[in-house]
């Protein structure tokens, strides 16, 4: 039900600032503008500016507001879970005669111990009752302990709020529901509203100040970037060995036909093999530790590194090589000057590929076993239920596979500029 | 003897499902330094094949080529290539391209900085000097390509359709451009090409070569070259001779191509 809705607020978010959004901008007259075929032009698409930043704070926007943020005005919120006072009147049927008490509820946050609220008895067999609830929990209600006339000697329950009842019906009170169980006793259940428990999901703020918290106190003996850093430098010492290894491998696999009928079936065969199929084998050869993690790592970027050096011998235009042999370059000097600049493109993109293989598997091999590392701490706090830190992590992990992606992108600017202009 | 010579090639491939392919045979030719051979013929001739193997690139499976004396026997400084494109390095800038020849000598920097920069004012690229190769037109890239060859100092240029992927005028400015570096170097220049037009131009010396088996079927000696030396390529093709040896030989290559869709459409 709330999914639909959430479903449903965000579908509205899109359709609208769309509405607005497409409008602005169409003032501008650059040469994409002015194309009359844009449907099936993928050049003629492009990411819209707004359409990203709305679609970021709508997100946020959702978060907050399914969560009863503070960040955001109280008007947006999601209605919120039931708390406060609200009272419901029962009427007991026993020997023949009726009499109605009142039951005075307390519906608390599930952090708060409050004392059950005072009432006077009141007149009758029926007494007055009161109980606490704390959100998104029911209650049954005892209401028969302080009455004159006990459940077991005929005491029933025959309406609620005046309303006839039956065992198992359900009637709406301010604030929650009341239902009789089978056995004739009332549940009272407050309304849960739309948002999220923060079980589920804690509010913004809430994963904003446990950031904090992490970050000054650490989580389980180590600071929040030590973590991250750990996790980090098993990826960057999986990857160097994997492309010490790969990288000569696969120019040995394109340069000579032994190596590559020596090599091709078991790249070809490890190749498709997930890492993370290998972390129960390595676990069992080298143990939970950093040399376990590493050989991982090295196995993920092995294969890749491997093949994308090979293919970038073997993409070298022959012509080329030609070139260079006409121009009396020895078999070193092609290596070095032609064959070695060639590679360097499918090289990086190889190492792109790799770099992301490897965060993808160092925080899978964390989970299943580490002492410290972003999947360790992730899993631990979901063990604990600490919910925003799961949070927490996984934005992190984005966060450093974004950043790691990127830096590779800038990398291959900057070194290989003539990719793809062969 | 000084020059290439040709004797008795023939080369044959076998097919990976049996059978072979006769792609030369009984190729003999011999080229005095400082001449100029331009080679036509439909394709599957053997054309790229033969330059191949002066090249080095190929072994023929029969017969002898020699070059100032000595045997060919693989690729080497003293035959530079043209290719028809691809062939620049787009790791280097246009400087590097052409000095990577004499790098790979391990000439002095200095002496090799005097033949990059007069070799890009041969061809007219000395501001173009330190950009990457790719940011050149193809124009542009053929003269890089050009003048990379004659860095090396080789005593035979292969050209391999070098002008073919070029739009016509900066064909034509191509064209005096080869015939220009072929005066002023003096170099043996063996050019394969697909226009009549240009064979007939840049070809002090033209062999027209006829398919299955690849053999030389007719030699001309042509006077054109050396007039286009001095005058506008233009003025050559209104040359009262030019005309009717271009009828002539484009009437040849017709007759080769027909014949080869004839035997084709019979094999079918």
């Amino acid at each position: 039900m709330t999914g639909l809705i959430v479903l449903a607020v965000y579908v509205g978010i899109f359709v609208g600032s769309m509405m607005i959004f497409t409008r602005i901008g169409a003032g501008i007259r650059d040469y994409t503008s002015l194309k009359t075929v844009t449907f099936g032009d993928e050049s003629a698409v492009r990411p819209n500016r707004a359409a990203g930043i709305i679609s970021l704070l709508t997100l946020f926007l959702l978060w907050g507001m399914f969560t009863g943020s503070s960040l955001i005005p109280g008007f947006l919120h999601a209605p919120a879970p039931y708390a406060g006072e609200t009272s419901f009147e029962y009427t007991v049927e026993a020997n023949g005669e009726t009499d109605t008490a009142t039951v005075k509820v307390l519906v608390h946050k599930r952090e708060e111990t409050p004392d059950a609220p005072a009432v006077e008895p009141g007149e009758g067999f029926a007494k007055n009752d009161s109980i606490i609830v704390a959100q998104y929990r029911s209650q049954l209600v005892s209401f028969d302990k302080n009455d004159d006339v006990k459940k077991k000697d005929g005491a029933k329950i025959v309406a609620i709020n005046g309303q006839k009842v039956q065992p198992g019906d359900k009637i709406e009170i301010e604030g929650g529901s009341v239902t009789i169980s089978q056995k004739g006793t009332p549940n009272f259940a407050p309304e849960n509203g739309l948002q999220m428990e923060p079980l589920y999901l804690p509010s913004p703020e809430a994963v904003i100040a446990r950031t904090g918290k992490v970050l000054n106190e650490g989580f389980r003996g180590t600071s929040l970037l030590g973590h991250l850093g750990w996790s980090l430098f098993r990826v960057v010492a999986g990857f160097i060995c994997g492309a010490i290894v790969g990288i000569p491998l696969g120019y040995a696999m394109g340069l000579s036909n032994w190596f590559r009928g020596w090599f091709d079936p078991i790249v070809e065969f490890m190749r498709p093999v997930p890492p993370l199929a290998l972390i129960p084998l390595v676990i069992i050869w080298a143990g939970i530790g950093e040399t376990g993690k590493i050989i991982l790592l090295f196995l993920a970027a092995l294969w890749i590194m491997a093949i994308a050096a090979r293919s970038g011998v073997s993409g070298v235009n022959i012509s080329k090589v030609h070139a260079a042999y006409s121009l009396g370059a020895s078999k070193w000097q092609i290596m070095r000057h032609v064959i070695i600049p060639n590679s360097l493109p499918e090289i990086f993109t190889g190492a792109r590929v790799a770099m992301g293989v490897c965060w993808g598997t160092v925080v899978a091999a964390e989970l299943v076993a580490a002492e410290k590392g972003a999947g360790m701490m992730i899993m631990v706090a979901s063990k604990f239920q600490n919910t925003d830190i799961v949070i927490l992590g996984i934005i992190l992990i984005g966060v450093i596979g974004f950043g790691i992606d990127m830096l590779m992108r800038g990398a291959e600017r900057i070194m290989v500029p003539w990719k793809g202009k062969g | 003897m000084s020059g290439l010579s040709i004797d008795k090639l023939s080369m044959r491939f076998d097919l990976p499902g049996g059978g072979s392919v006769q792609a030369l045979k009984d190729v003999s030719l011999d080229l005095k330094a400082g001449e100029l051979l331009s080679v036509l013929g439909p394709s599957g001739c053997g054309k790229t094949t033969l330059l191949n193997i002066v090249a080095g690139f190929l072994a023929p499976t029969e017969g002898v080529m020699t070059l100032n004396d000595h045997v060919i026997k693989g690729p080497d400084a003293e035959r530079g290539m043209v290719f028809q494109q691809g062939a620049l390095f787009e790791w280097m800038s246009v400087r590097e391209n052409v000095g990577f020849g004499p790098s790979m000598k391990g000439m002095p920097k200095n002496d090799k900085a005097e033949i990059v920069n007069h070799l890009l004012d041969v061809v007219g690229l000395q501001d173009f000097k330190e950009k990457a190769v790719y940011e050149l037109s193809g124009g542009m890239q053929q003269r890089v390509a050009l003048a990379r060859c004659l860095a090396n100092d080789p005593d035979v240029i292969l050209m391999d359709e070098p002008l073919g992927a070029l739009d016509a005028l900066t064909r034509e400015k191509m064209q005096s451009l080869v015939l220009k570096l072929w005066k002023e170097t003096g170099k043996t220049i063996i050019l394969i090409t697909h226009s009549v037009e240009e064979a007939l131009l840049l070809g002090e010396r033209l062999i027209v070569m006829a398919p299955r088996p690849g053999r030389i079927h007719k030699e001309y000696r042509l006077p054109f070259a050396e007039l286009g030396v001095n005058s506008d390529l233009r003025e050559v093709k209104l040359h009262p001779d030019f005309g009717p040896k271009r009828e002539e030989i484009l009437n040849m290559i017709w007759d080769m191509e027909e014949e080869i869709m004839g035997t084709a459409e019979a094999d079918a």
